[in-house]
């Protein structure tokens, strides 16, 4: 049982999210970064859709009843028990009774925590993620407050395996790690790719071009659904209604007020406004550590480059994979 | 039919430019055919008014035989060729759904408004409303809300300059030339003239919504204690 004795700023159950039901409007949602999520679960030797805490800004105090294994991947965030700080990206043991605070963080805005064994929630329409605004999911369909109860699912072999090798080394921790921000190649930090969206020319060559030669700013007006960006207003080459369709996770819509918003996992299934271009998939982990007030950038990139980089960084996590299935704590 | 990347994970097939139930039959058939069965690689299929979207998962896909750097290509191909051939299916006939609607008191607190707006008798209003026939083009916005097609012109109403922070769920609206069914509580701008005591998102069902894209949707007035009757054996 972990017991929740601070729940910091907006900590929620998650899992890879709630696929096949955006024709009834439910979305998607999960994790904002499911790469970082699965990473998590993957060296904690849980499935990759074992439910994590998703945290932000100022993570929670958690109180664990037995001893366990848990590894966090996502933002820095100055976790410790007791004095001492504790590393993130590995597999980090947890004594019984001890408290897991993980503070605030130190540079980004988010953190995926896994669990060995994984949250166990039940599945409401084949998923854990907490979807706060249809009140289901996660734990109660809402954010995590003091004295929640939560409790882990069974542990794997692995798991077992990694928990009584560190136990019996008398050790917190691991000395290998693996960090999600270096797979798939070389990046540009405060740099997004992207990719032109369906109504790219629709845009003004003025627009085209701001969009990905202005530094852009991040602003409050930022959730779980989008960000939205100040910047010079984009315009449109004539004024033209859309008939809403279907709108997809690093969607960049502009409203008519020109000011882009970058669509994120909680984003609704349609929308109505112009799609003027979209942050490739890989890259939308890295958007979802943007503070308000953060510079960012766009780069384009062609669609098959794209795609390359997304395959490069799956064929990298599994070699990861095997290559862990090998090592022990 | 045009083939449109939505990011690096999404293809949006376009059958079509005008809200219209000829664009609609269209892309009612292409989803059915693209639904079973599923094409490789392929997560999930979300029809809108003019559109079919496919998500998809590109290792998956290259996993499946497409090629590192034509994945979009690839799917594409197998697109075109099923929507040239569609497995023969029975024709899902679109189902009639009636919707029992309250329109009396605080539930239809803006029928005064639509009714003076529109130049019509508030029971000329309810008439109308119940008269005609809608279709739902899409579900979205909240978990089963319905963009219905068919409001009758004359009922046409602004919606409010300044949204109303809760609306109940289940309660019936008109905003421009929309009708259409908040299935949760939230904020909301549109004219209430209704509520009806069915519940459009019920989570624990499978679907977890009452009404589909494509259904056929028909309002009933009825009165407050038929309304009370149906909310308590809901």
């Amino acid at each position: 049982m972990i017991t929740v004795v601070k729940p910091g700023l907006l900590t929620t159950v998650q899992d890879l999210g709630r696929p096949g039901y955006q024709q009834y409007g439910i979305v998607v949602g999960g994790a904002l970064d499911g790469f970082s999520t699965r990473v998590a679960n993957l060296i904690l030797g849980n499935d990759d859709n074992a439910a994590v805490l998703e945290m932000a800004q100022t993570g929670p105090d958690l109180r664990f009843e037995t001893e366990t294994l848990v590894a966090w991947c996502g933002a820095d965030f100055e976790a410790r028990i007791g004095n001492e700080s504790l590393p993130r990206d590995r597999p980090v043991r947890i004594a019984a009774g001890e408290t897991l605070s993980f503070g605030f963080a130190r540079s980004g805005l988010r953190a995926w925590l896994a669990v060995a064994g994984g949250i166990d929630e039940p599945l409401v329409l084949g998923s854990r993620s907490t979807y706060r605004r249809a009140g289901i999911g996660g734990h109660q369909g809402r954010p995590l407050v003091a004295g929640d109860q939560l409790a882990a699912g069974k542990l794997s072999e692995r798991s077992q395996q990694l928990l009584g090798s560190l136990h019996t080394q008398g050790r917190r921790a691991t000395g290998w790690s693996v960090r999600p921000q270096t797979l798939g190649g070389a990046m540009v930090a405060g740099t997004m790719r992207a990719v032109i969206g369906p109504e790219w020319d629709w845009f003004t060559a003025e627009s085209q071009q701001a969009f990905f030669s202005t530094e852009w700013q991040a602003t409050k007006e930022a959730d779980r659904m989008g960000v939205r960006l100040q910047g010079p207003a984009l315009e449109l080459v004539k004024p033209r209604e859309m008939i809403s369709s279907a709108v997809n996770t690093g969607i960049v819509q502009v409203p008519s007020a020109g000011q882009p918003i970058v669509l994120l996992p909680s984003r609704q299934s349609v929308g109505g406004y112009p799609r003027l271009a979209a942050v490739a998939a890989v890259d939308v982990g890295r958007f979802t550590q943007l503070r308000p007030g953060d510079k960012v950038r766009f780069q384009k990139i062609p669609l098959a480059t794209a795609h390359e980089i997304h395959l490069a960084r799956e064929r990298e996590l599994n070699l990861i994979r095997m290559g862990l299935a090998r090592l022990t704590a | 039919m045009r083939i449109t990347p939505l990011g690096d994970t999404a293809l949006t097939i376009e059958l079509g430019d005008s809200i219209d139930e000829s664009t609609h039959g269209r892309v009612r058939g292409a989803w059915q055919a693209l639904q079973a069965p599923p094409l490789p690689a392929v997560t999930e299929l979300v029809p809108a008014y003019t559109s079919v979207t496919l998500f998809y998962d590109p290792y998956a896909a290259v996993q499946a035989g497409a090629p590192d750097a034509g994945i979009v290509e690839w799917l594409s191909g197998k697109v075109r060729e099923r929507l040239k051939n569609p497995p023969k299916s029975e024709k899902v006939k679109p189902r009639t759904v009636e919707i029992p609607v309250c329109y009396d008191g605080e539930f239809g607190a803006d029928l005064g408004l639509v009714a003076k707006h529109t130049r019509l008798s508030i029971d000329e209003v309810i008439n109308r409303h119940c008269k005609a026939d809608y279709l739902v083009y899409l579900i979205g916005f909240a978990p089963g809300f319905p963009y219905l097609g068919g409001l009758p012109k004359e009922l046409n109403a602004p919606r409010h300059a300044k949204p109303r922070m809760n609306v109940a769920p289940g309660s019936v609206g008109i905003a421009g030339n929309q009708t259409g069914i908040y299935p949760l509580d939230t904020p909301g701008g549109w004219n209430l003239i209704g509520r009806t005591p069915l519940r459009l998102f019920t989570p624990e069902k499978d679907p977890p919504v009452l009404l589909r894209a494509g259904d056929r949707v028909k309002f009933r007035a009825i009165s407050a204690g038929e309304f009370a009757k149906l909310e308590t054996s809901r």
